[in-house]
């Protein structure tokens, strides 16, 4: 649509086989990157996130995973069709990745340098120079003291933050215009995440690279993010600005999560309310939508039929049956 | 790493000398003797007594030969009058030497090859065949193995020669016999690391690189998962060590198993000892240079002292 | 707030009846959708689904009821000598021949099944009862206990574990006791080893810090929590275990030291087999397809085992 839209996901359907049957993680997510934007995208375990996200690098494995519909234009360029050899070209050096857990996903028996390298190991027309000196300068950019002696390291010599900026390191040296950062933070301890988190925003401002931020943690998104998608039962319940998502809340189900977030501005007497049962299981994901049978608000017609995305305002956009011109006026509660 | 390596070293050499303190009791208080027989006078098996010392009290013995020992001496057969086990271990050791490397050589190439395909290849035909012939592998005792490759090549077709070491065509036989259990061995056990490898976290990191298949299979999983393989060559080595008792029996092959057998069989103590010393001296060794090998490629203990 | 646009389409019309509000459905939010099966009910499950797996126990069954049965009904005696029914093909009388002294082979082989199956058996549950204490015991209370036991361990790994096995085979002399106990004198340490790590490993994990917590007793914390994590790799070690120990019993006899004459096992068999290779070779194909199937069936199941008792692999195919 826009024209500075970087990454363009339409109605992405992706599944696995199982023996218990077809698993549809995601089912028909749409939604845009532009350049040099942070677009987050939140959700409880199991809610599609990560599959989504790495459906934009194929990244999971087919076998068993298939891409049943939809597309993901890069450049308006399809991903889905391409082979894995052009994909190689694209990740790492035109979409990053940082994944969840820094402390399994280096290769404990390579030096750090190396690993960073490692991006630019289908690219033989950059030199083996140009190669470490790149490699530095990103890891002195994501905050690595000493990095002469670092660049010669092994990962169990680095503590988990130091790890994850690593990470980080490898994710940007490629250059690329999109980061995916899958969780980036979960795995670490709180003011370890602050400072990844305020690396990742000072870097976004230095490079202009756009961030796809995966989290299930709202308050991260409003630290970090321009837009949010929030995903439950493998599909996009609301998308938009953080402001709308935050103080125009249209689905239930975002309010939960907000409900469900400790906030400092309330008296200690409001007690956090938690969004009660489980997700769906897709193997057999409900006809209707797949929050109703959680929902506080559910009517007879969420039950039956999926709700289509309403638009609430300008790129703001909820798939509830409320929002319906039809459906009667409610207040979701907030606290 | 040089820390790693002195502790390794100061187990070895304790469990060298477990190991002589150990057979040396259980040979002295094995039951007969080698100088039982017809022709042997009360005086004559006491006269021979004195010659080897085991008219002196036990621990008296035990240091003269652990004495001996350092000094390089292992002491005289019984049964072979006149020669020293020495003598008998610098003439038998090379056969079994050759034996055990060309076994070594081809089941730890061949293993490794056979566990990264099939791992690779998972649930297709290549794996299959590569899990069917480590489970044969490790199905078959090496001495029935051999027996049922001398049948069919040597006695069947007449390919091969089934007895003596006399050139390669000797070899091939009793390596392949050797070999084939720790093949198996090797193969099950790089197919299983290599399965857990695929399985980790920085193979995906690898891929979200763009790094080729071919590279990520060379610098990441196969780097990786033979580690624990390494860890694992130890047992590796005593099988096919081991082995090669049953297999120089088969095959007439003048080796060190052979003898060891015939001198258990004798009740020749001091070729028994002398061998048993030897052959767990080779074995700590190897142990020692597989525990170094695995510091080496794993950089985890090489800079990490523990 | 309710929208006027879709992101795609046009609003649909529902009817004002259909916007009833009904609520949280309790029934269906905590809703369970796959059966509930206890660890032994989903082993087993798998173990049966595992076709390979399961028939190589029934042919382990089946080999076990023939060397416990075909001896008694048979009319000939393992050790009856024959001389003039000597090396004998298979025949009516004699269903697997005779061998070089005309004994039945049919007989010999299921005597020999008894000997080597039971030394197997035996030995490999001793070796894991006796590894996976000393093993437990060490890994759960650690300290200098801990310390004194690895270090034993560690020496006893270095030795190479059929010189001590053959010497002790000497000095008890041969026999079916005196193999039992020179497999267990060195068999234990690999369960030791491994039952050791696996307790260190759960000892660190939550579920054991929240019993403790919790003040639940040490022994209970054993029983309850430890035991059951652990049993799946026993079983699966033990399944392997038992090829092994036939491995070397029949090894210990072909070099004339494990099982006597006129007493027999498959090892014996073997052995007396290999000597008649050039002249009648089907006296070591005998033995040496039963103790080929037997291990081929161990392994098997043994794969199948590790496969259905990971805990990890629950509720996967």
């Amino acid at each position: 649509m826009s024209e500075s839209s970087l990454l363009k996901i339409e109605d992405l359907t992706f599944s696995f086989r199982t023996y218990g049957g077809v698993v549809k993680a995601v089912r028909g997510v749409s939604f845009e990157v532009n350049a040099g934007e942070t677009v987050g995208i939140v959700g409880e375990s199991g809610c599609g996130k990560s599959v989504t996200a790495q459906c934009i690098l194929k990244l999971n494995p087919e076998p068993p995973g298939f891409f049943e519909k939809g597309s993901i234009q890069y450049h308006g360029e399809e991903i889905i069709t391409k082979s894995d050899k052009e994909m190689r070209k694209i990740r790492g050096m035109e979409i990053g990745f940082i994944f969840q857990d820094p402390m399994t996903s280096l290769n404990p028996t390579m030096r750090i340098g190396k690993q960073i390298e490692e991006v630019f190991a289908s690219h033989p027309e950059i030199s083996k120079k140009e190669r470490k000196e790149r490699a530095i300068e990103i890891l002195k950019m994501v905050g690595i003291n000493d990095v002469e002696r670092r660049y010669m390291q092994y990962p169990h010599e680095l503590s988990g933050g130091m790890k994850q900026r690593v990470m980080i390191a490898r994710a940007l040296v490629g250059n690329p215009s999109i980061v995916i950062a899958d969780e980036p933070t979960t795995s670490l301890d709180v003011t370890i995440e602050a400072q990844i988190l305020d690396l990742l925003k000072k870097l976004q401002k230095e490079l202009g690279t756009a961030i796809i931020f995966i989290t299930h943690d709202l308050g991260v998104i409003a630290k970090l993010c321009d837009r949010v998608v929030v995903m439950y039962g493998g599909k996009i319940v609301e998308s938009g600005m953080v402001r709308d998502i935050f103080y125009q809340t249209g689905h239930p189900y975002t309010n939960g999560l907000l409900n469900s977030v400790p906030r400092l501005d309330l008296s200690r007497d409001v007690k956090l309310v938690p969004i009660q049962g489980t997700p769906p299981d897709l193997f057999s994901p409900p006809v209707g939508c797949p929050f109703a049978a959680r929902c506080e608000y559910a009517m007879k017609v969420c039950r039956e039929e999926m709700p289509p995305e309403f638009e609430l305002s300008e790129g703001h956009y909820c798939a509830c049956w409320l929002r319906h011109p039809n459906a009667p006026e409610i207040q979701l509660t907030r606290f | 790493m040089a820390k790693y390596i002195l502790k390794r070293l100061a187990v070895s050499i304790v469990t060298l000398f477990v190991l002589i303190t150990v057979v040396f009791v259980l040979v002295r208080v094995m039951p007969g003797d080698p100088f039982t027989g017809e022709k042997i006078t009360p005086e004559i098996k006491a006269n021979l007594e004195a010659y080897y010392g085991f008219d002196k009290p036990l621990p008296v013995q035990y240091f003269t030969y652990v004495g001996n020992l350092l000094k390089g001496e292992f002491g005289y057969s019984m049964k072979f009058m006149n020669r020293s086990v020495g003598d008998i271990i610098a003439l038998s050791f090379p056969y079994s030497f050759d034996l055990g490397m060309r076994a070594l050589t081809l089941s730890i190439s061949l293993g490794l090859i056979f566990g990264i395909l099939a791992a690779r290849n998972r649930g297709k035909k290549l794996d299959l065949f590569c899990v069917v012939v480590a489970i044969l592998g490790t199905s078959i005792p090496d001495f029935i193995m051999g027996a049922l490759l001398q049948y069919v090549f040597g006695i069947e077709w007449g390919l091969l020669p089934v007895a003596q070491y006399l050139g390669f065509q000797y070899t091939i036989l009793p390596s392949i016999a050797l070999g084939f259990y720790t093949l198996a061995m090797v193969s099950r056990m790089m197919r299983a690391s290599m399965l857990e490898v695929i399985s980790q976290d920085y193979i995906k990191t690898a891929k979200s690189d763009g790094i080729s298949n071919l590279r990520i299979v060379w610098r990441h999983q196969i780097r990786n998962a033979i580690m624990p393989v390494v860890t694992m060559l130890g047992p590796v080595v005593a099988a096919t060590l081991t082995g090669t008792f049953v297999i120089e029996s088969i095959f007439a092959i003048p080796g060190m198993g052979k003898y060891y057998v015939e001198s258990v069989q004798n009740l020749d103590y001091s070729l028994v000892l002398g061998m048993t010393v030897f052959f767990g001296s080779v074995m700590i060794f190897a142990n020692f240079l597989v525990d170094i090998l695995y510091g080496i490629i794993d950089p985890r203990i090489r800079l990490g002292g523990k | 707030m309710t929208a006027k646009r879709c992101k795609c389409g046009e609003i649909p019309e529902i009817e004002a009846s259909r916007f009833e509000h009904i609520g949280k459905d309790q029934g269906e939010m905590e809703q369970i959708t796959r059966p509930n099966l206890s660890y032994w009910q989903d082993a087993w499950r798998r173990i049966k689904k595992n076709k390979v797996a399961f028939c190589s126990l029934l042919l382990i069954l089946l080999y076990a009821l023939l060397a416990i049965f075909a001896p008694m009904f048979s009319q000939y005696g393992f050790a009856e000598v024959d001389s003039s029914h000597m090396n004998e093909f298979f025949s009516a009388q004699h269903w697997l021949g005779t061998d070089s002294l005309g004994r039945d082979l049919w007989v010999r082989t299921w005597r020999g099944a008894r000997v080597s199956l039971s030394i197997g058996f035996i030995a490999a549950v001793l070796n894991a009862c006796i590894g996976a204490v000393i093993g437990g015991v060490s890994g759960y209370y650690g300290g200098k206990l801990d310390m004194v036991i690895m270090r034993i361990i560690d020496v006893l790994y270095g030795i190479p574990s059929l010189i001590v096995t053959i010497l002790v085979m000497v000095v008890l002399g041969s026999g079916i006791p005196s193999l039992i106990v020179a497999l267990i004198i060195v068999g234990w340490i690999g369960t030791a080893r491994f039952v050791r790590g696996e307790v260190l490993r759960l000892k660190e994990q939550d579920f054991v810090s929240a019993a403790k917590v919790l003040g639940v007793s040490n022994l209970k914390i054993i029983i309850k929590h430890i035991i059951p994590n652990i049993m799946g790799l026993i079983i699966t070690n033990l399944t392997m275990a038992v090829p092994n120990a036939i491995f070397r019993e029949a090894f210990l006899s072909y070099i004339g030291l494990g099982i006597a004459p006129p007493e027999c096992s498959w090892g014996i068999l073997a052995k007396e087999g290999v000597k008649m290779l050039r002249i009648e070779a089907y006296q070591l194909f005998v033995p040496a397809f039963f103790i080929c199937t037997t291990m081929l069936a161990l392994n098997l199941l043994g794969d199948g085992l590790r496969d259905a008792l990971d805990p990890k692999l629950r509720g996967t195919e």
